[in-house]
């Protein structure tokens, strides 16, 4: 299945790629720090400003009326797009790093206690390691981290032993940001499940690369960022299931989460208010929902399948490089190449990049631990979206080859 | 010959360079001519730890001058701190913290000293005045 416009008319929508750093044409391969924005997303945003601005569900008047009208539709968008059951499961937060904390926070105050256990990945982002070693600190209770092989691919049997009658969570993630090995968070998923145990499927750098089911996962929990689905900054999203969410307390206190105020007792407001106390993003939701809307108009399935060429374009040309070393070669991955050549320094291959106009990320990604199983400090990542070109996948290779041999 | 003329000179150099591809190519040399780092001196003590590079520096001091060794992991931090080095390395405590070290500027490198940025170029230059701070002030004690 194609993807419904031509790649000249995608590139059209997203007016950063036409500029020049350093006198060059912009290559962007950053794409999983953050995507950039169709005007399709910017144009939302900015109508929205002109015509449209008042606080969501607090006035009687027009204009509140209005955007709270549509702040709703957009969590009907998302819900949608991930086909979560339903709309009050999914909660607007400030990006992925929030949502975790908003579970780690209150789940754990919840349902971990002393002695208990939490699993997570060797492969998981800081935001998916850090917040859990807090709630453990907290509680007395013990992370336990399931290893990965040298190709990038999480180890079930070690995972299946590790499950015992202490563990109260799981969190891993869909797909590794340095490795983009996609893990079977299905599985994973089934066989917490058997012991009645619940799941957060970190999805940050999952839910742009084709579909996502979680009604089809299963997971308890799925959480994303806006901007890495071609949305704004500054607005994230956690999925969780409602018979779990009714039972977790709210983990910030103010406006619009409580049902009712008296200096003796408040009373919560139903989901998804409950999770979400104060002024939310309201212009980001909105605006996400329209970068979800792009994604969907042009065919999930059609994105993902273009990435996997650029992909396989990309690790083919790299390969061709003297001494060049892939982290992450699992069977099913994303768009996401992280490599290393020779004794070459990543830093200085990305300053080297960066002069030729490539945009690459360098160091360790926020995955400090991965880092360490391969025993390095850190490497390149090329992280590729649909609206990359052949073309430019030739200069990041050309570009690496150029930087190899002034450093070799 | 003086730190400002040093100065001067290295703004020299690196003005009959055309292009960026060139000047990289140029700090890339001087970085593989900074002499080895003694083994010994690599301790956490002597690390100056920036996000993405590490860079190591030695200070020694002996008859009123500080002699400063430096090393990094990545090449190009390892061209800038020799720059450092040449410039500040053999010098008295108080000719180092009474000089500006505006060829940086001049030689293209000044987006490197933003504090955003990761190369440590900022904190190598703090550290080497810590350094001339901390001489020059025991030399007066004793």
């Amino acid at each position: 299945m194609p993807l419904s416009k031509s790649i000249e008319a995608i590139r059209a929508d997203f007016p950063i790629l036409a500029i020049t750093v350093h006198g060059k044409p912009l290559v962007y391969l950053d794409n999983g720090a953050t995507t950039q924005k169709p005007l399709q997303v910017i144009q939302t945003m900015d109508e929205l400003y002109r015509t449209a601005n008042a606080n969501v569900h607090r006035g009687v008047h027009c204009l509140s009326d209005m955007v709270s009208e549509r702040y709703e539709a957009a969590r009907e968008t998302v819900r949608a797009f991930i086909n979560a059951p339903r709309r009050e499961e999914v909660i607007f937060t400030a990006n992925t790093t929030a949502s975790i904390n908003a579970v780690a926070f209150s789940f754990g105050e919840r349902f971990v206690g002393e002695g208990d256990e939490i699993i997570i990945s060797g492969m998981e982002h800081h935001a998916n390691i850090v917040p859990w070693q807090m709630l453990c600190e907290r509680k007395g209770s013990k992370l336990k981290v399931i290893p990965f092989s040298d190709e990038g691919v999480l180890d079930l049997e070690a995972y299946r032993n590790m499950i015992s009658g202490r563990t109260r969570i799981v969190a891993v993630t869909h797909v590794s940001n340095v490795l983009g090995t996609v893990n079977p968070v299905k599985e994973i998923v089934a066989e917490a499940h058997r012991h009645g145990i619940p799941v957060l499927v970190d999805g940050a750098q999952g839910v742009q690369h084709g579909t996502v089911d979680v009604t089809d996962i299963g997971c308890d929990f799925y959480v994303f960022s806006g901007h890495k689905v071609y949305g704004p900054n500054g607005i994230g999203v956690l999925y969780g299931r409602a018979e779990l969410l009714n039972e977790m307390p709210p983990y910030q206190g103010g406006g619009d989460m409580v049902a009712n105020v008296t200096f003796e007792k408040t009373t919560y407001n139903e989901l998804p208010f409950k999770f979400e106390a104060g002024t939310t993003n309201f212009t980001g939701a909105i605006g996400m929902a329209a970068a979800l809307d792009y994604l969907t108009g042009l065919g999930r399935e059609a994105v993902a399948e273009r990435e996997q060429a650029l992909l396989a374009q990309a690790t083919a040309g790299l390969s061709t490089i003297d001494g060049m070393r892939i982290y992450g070669t699992a069977p099913h991955k994303v768009s996401v190449v992280s490599f290393l050549t020779g004794k070459i320094h990543q830093y200085d291959a990305g300053m080297i990049l960066d002069k030729m106009g490539i945009a690459v990320r360098t160091g360790t990604h926020c995955a400090q631990p991965l880092m360490e199983r391969y025993g390095i400090s850190g490497n390149i990542r090329a992280s590729i979206a649909f609206y990359n070109t052949e073309e430019e996948i030739e200069a990041l290779v050309n570009g690496v080859r150029k930087a190899t041999e002034m450093l070799a | 010959m003086t730190i400002n003329e040093l100065q001067d000179q290295i703004i020299e150099e690196f003005a009959q360079f055309g292009d960026w591809m060139e000047r990289y190519e140029y700090l890339i040399e001087m970085g593989r001519e900074l002499p080895p780092f003694e083994e010994t001196h690599r301790r956490p003590d002597f690390l100056i730890e920036g996000c993405q590079s590490r860079v190591w520096l030695y200070p020694s001091f002996n008859d009123g001058v500080i002699t400063f060794e430096a090393d990094s992991d990545a090449l190009i931090t390892r061209g800038i701190v020799a720059l450092l080095v040449r410039v500040l390395s053999g010098r008295t405590p108080d000719e180092i913290l009474g000089t500006d070290l505006w060829f940086i500027d001049r030689i293209g490198l000044k987006e490197n000293l933003s504090p955003t940025r990761s190369n440590g170029l900022l904190a190598m230059i703090k550290q080497m005045r810590l350094y001339a701070l901390a001489y020059k002030s025991k030399a007066e004690q004793s």
